[in-house]
């Protein structure tokens, strides 16, 4: 029996892989994510017959209770929160970790008895990186939605703090290893890393929460990990491992696009170091001369061009636009405009988050671009429509050294033969830098709402 | 300490699988990518399952239940949201 279920345990990670391995493709994804979930179903069915189990009251209620509120949050969660859900449900996963540890631990410590070492620093590790994850998790994503300030909150000495706490943590941990069957050191231990969890992402200001998230992805993997470790389980230490993979892959490509390093997202207090250097950056410069449109003669552009690319931002996303820029878009093929989409990774809030938004328009997939599959085609486009972006367009990213975007893969707007920009105002994005392509002799700016100003061009589009 | 190294052999050799099969996802689809992983990362729902029906003492079964119904959170609202944007990619409209 006990080698059936390990049996279970493996097929489940084999079906993660495949499942994890079929996401490479928009056509075979929803089978690759049905099969994850068949993996997991069989490595739960594999856990009931454990001979361990002998009571089911608690599983069922507790079971019950999960699926209820799982269910409720996928159905319920509009696409522009889908960074908070995942972060909340990182958290959950990061939670659930540090509470298999601590009932290990309470289940294994006998009175004057001591652990094994191997299995009592599984469960420290456990504990320690499913707290961080849960409480550091629910941070982000009360961050995120704004019910806890999006801006870093800053005191002296954190770093110094940050590191006293956990240097305290494993002090307490080492304690314990000599001086078993005390539950205060432990759960003290336990607060420890909650509180670390929360002053490790509290610092971190709103717009770079989205490394956090990729980050505390990474980090709910590990957890699951560790807590294979504790009960020397194989499947949840692989699949713990590939979806700690996953996460570090995901913050490495989101520190990229942003142009940080990856310390500087953790240690820096970084919204607030770009704040900084932003305040002496642009706003003061003086204006220069712009060239402002009509909704007809932006129409009239759009409407004879042969190629248009849409370079849409978040501000397309607040603005809740993306009905709009489809229905523009249709209007525009009808007319045998060839239409694309360019996607820069941090369009969204999260990696990909753009594309979910848009593929909900119903924007067919073939028509998103990344970064670099659509660059080399601004050369031969005749108009690029920015809708609510300025950071990801601006050619201060290549020409501009001393710029604090200096160095961030930037979509090549500035090559199209035209580009109009639906903005609000000429103020700047979030990081605070002028863009020169505001000036620039073939850019034509159209002010306003982005979903205003988007059903103005499309009642114009008609006309034309 | 043997089953130690055995356990650390299989997580570092599955972390490079992990590599190898996440850098094939393309960007499109990332969003779903992290919502899909973090369901898996429910597994933990494993121990859970063991923790809270082994009925060891009162406190581990509480600690047990909890973790039942985090990792099921995970795990049910993980791979039906990731369902939920999945279907919303079509080819054509």
């Amino acid at each position: 029996m006990a080698a059936l279920i390990e049996l279970a345990y493996l097929a489940a990670a084999a079906l993660f892989i495949i499942g994890l391995k079929r996401m490479a493709s928009p056509a075979t994804a929803r089978a690759g994510n049905f099969l994850s979930a068949v993996g997991m179903l069989i490595a739960i069915v594999g856990t009931l017959l454990d001979r361990h189990i002998v009571s089911f009251q608690w599983i069922v209620v507790g079971g019950a209770i999960g699926s209820g509120l799982g269910l409720w949050m996928a159905r319920a969660v509009r696409m522009t929160a889908m960074p908070q859900m995942v972060g909340i449900l990182n958290g959950f996963g990061g939670g659930a970790s540090q509470l298999v540890g601590a009932a290990e631990w309470h289940r294994l410590m006998q009175p004057g008895a001591l652990l094994p070492l191997d299995t009592a620093v599984s469960i420290y590790m456990s504990t320690l990186i499913g707290g961080v994850t849960f409480a550091g998790s629910m941070v982000a994503a009360g961050k995120l939605q704004e019910i806890v300030p999006g801006r870093p909150v800053l005191f002296p000495f954190q770093h110094l703090f940050n590191l006293v706490l956990f240097l305290g943590g494993a002090a307490m941990g080492m304690y314990l290893l000599i001086s078993p069957g005390r539950p205060e050191v432990f759960a003290a231990m336990n607060v420890a890393a909650l509180l670390l969890g929360v002053l490790l992402v509290i610092p971190i200001g709103g717009a770079d929460m989205p490394v956090v998230i990729c980050l505390l992805n990474s980090y709910s993997g590990l957890a699951a990990a560790t807590t294979g470790f504790v009960i020397s389980n194989h499947g949840l230490i692989i699949s713990g491992a590939l979806v700690g993979a996953s996460g570090i892959i995901l913050t490495q490509i989101m520190c990229r696009a942003m142009n940080r390093s990856f310390t500087n997202v953790l240690f820096g207090g970084f919204g607030a170091a770009i704040a900084a250097s932003g305040g002496s950056g642009g706003r003061g410069a003086a204006p220069r001369g712009v060239r402002e449109t009509s909704a007809e003669e932006a129409a009239l552009l759009l409407g004879y061009a042969r190629s248009v690319i849409v370079v849409p931002g978040y501000g397309l996303a607040v603005a809740q636009a993306q009905h709009q820029v489809r229905e523009l878009a249709d209007l525009l093929e009808k007319r045998g405009v060839e239409v694309k989409y360019a996607i820069h990774p941090v369009a969204g809030r999260m990696p990909g988050h753009m594309n979910v938004l848009l593929a909900e328009a119903n924007v067919p997939y073939p028509k998103l671009f990344d970064m670099e599959q659509i660059n080399p085609a601004f050369e031969w486009t005749d108009v690029a429509l920015v809708v609510g972006a300025n950071d990801v367009v601006n050619p201060a990213a290549r020409n501009t050294p001393n710029s604090p975007i200096y160095g961030m893969p930037i979509l090549d707007v500035d090559k199209a033969r035209h580009v109009i920009f639906l903005k609000r105002s000429l103020n700047p994005g979030f990081a605070g830098i002028d863009n020169e392509l505001f000036y620039n002799e073939k850019t034509f700016m159209l002010f306003g709402n982005a979903r205003d100003s988007l059903m103005k061009l499309v009642q114009e589009v008609k006309n034309v | 300490m043997e089953e130690l190294i055995v356990a650390l052999t299989v997580f570092v050799l599955a972390v490079f699988v992990g590599f190898e099969v996440i850098a094939k996802v393309p960007p499109l689809l990332h969003t779903p990518l992290m919502s899909g992983a973090n369901a898996i990362s429910g597994i933990t729902l494993v121990g859970a399952l063991v923790a809270a029906g082994a009925q060891a003492t009162l406190l581990t079964t509480v600690l047990g239940f909890l973790a039942v119904a985090f990792a099921t959170v995970n795990v049910v609202g993980g791979f039906l949201v990731t369902h939920r944007m999945l279907s919303m990619f079509r080819r054509k409209h």
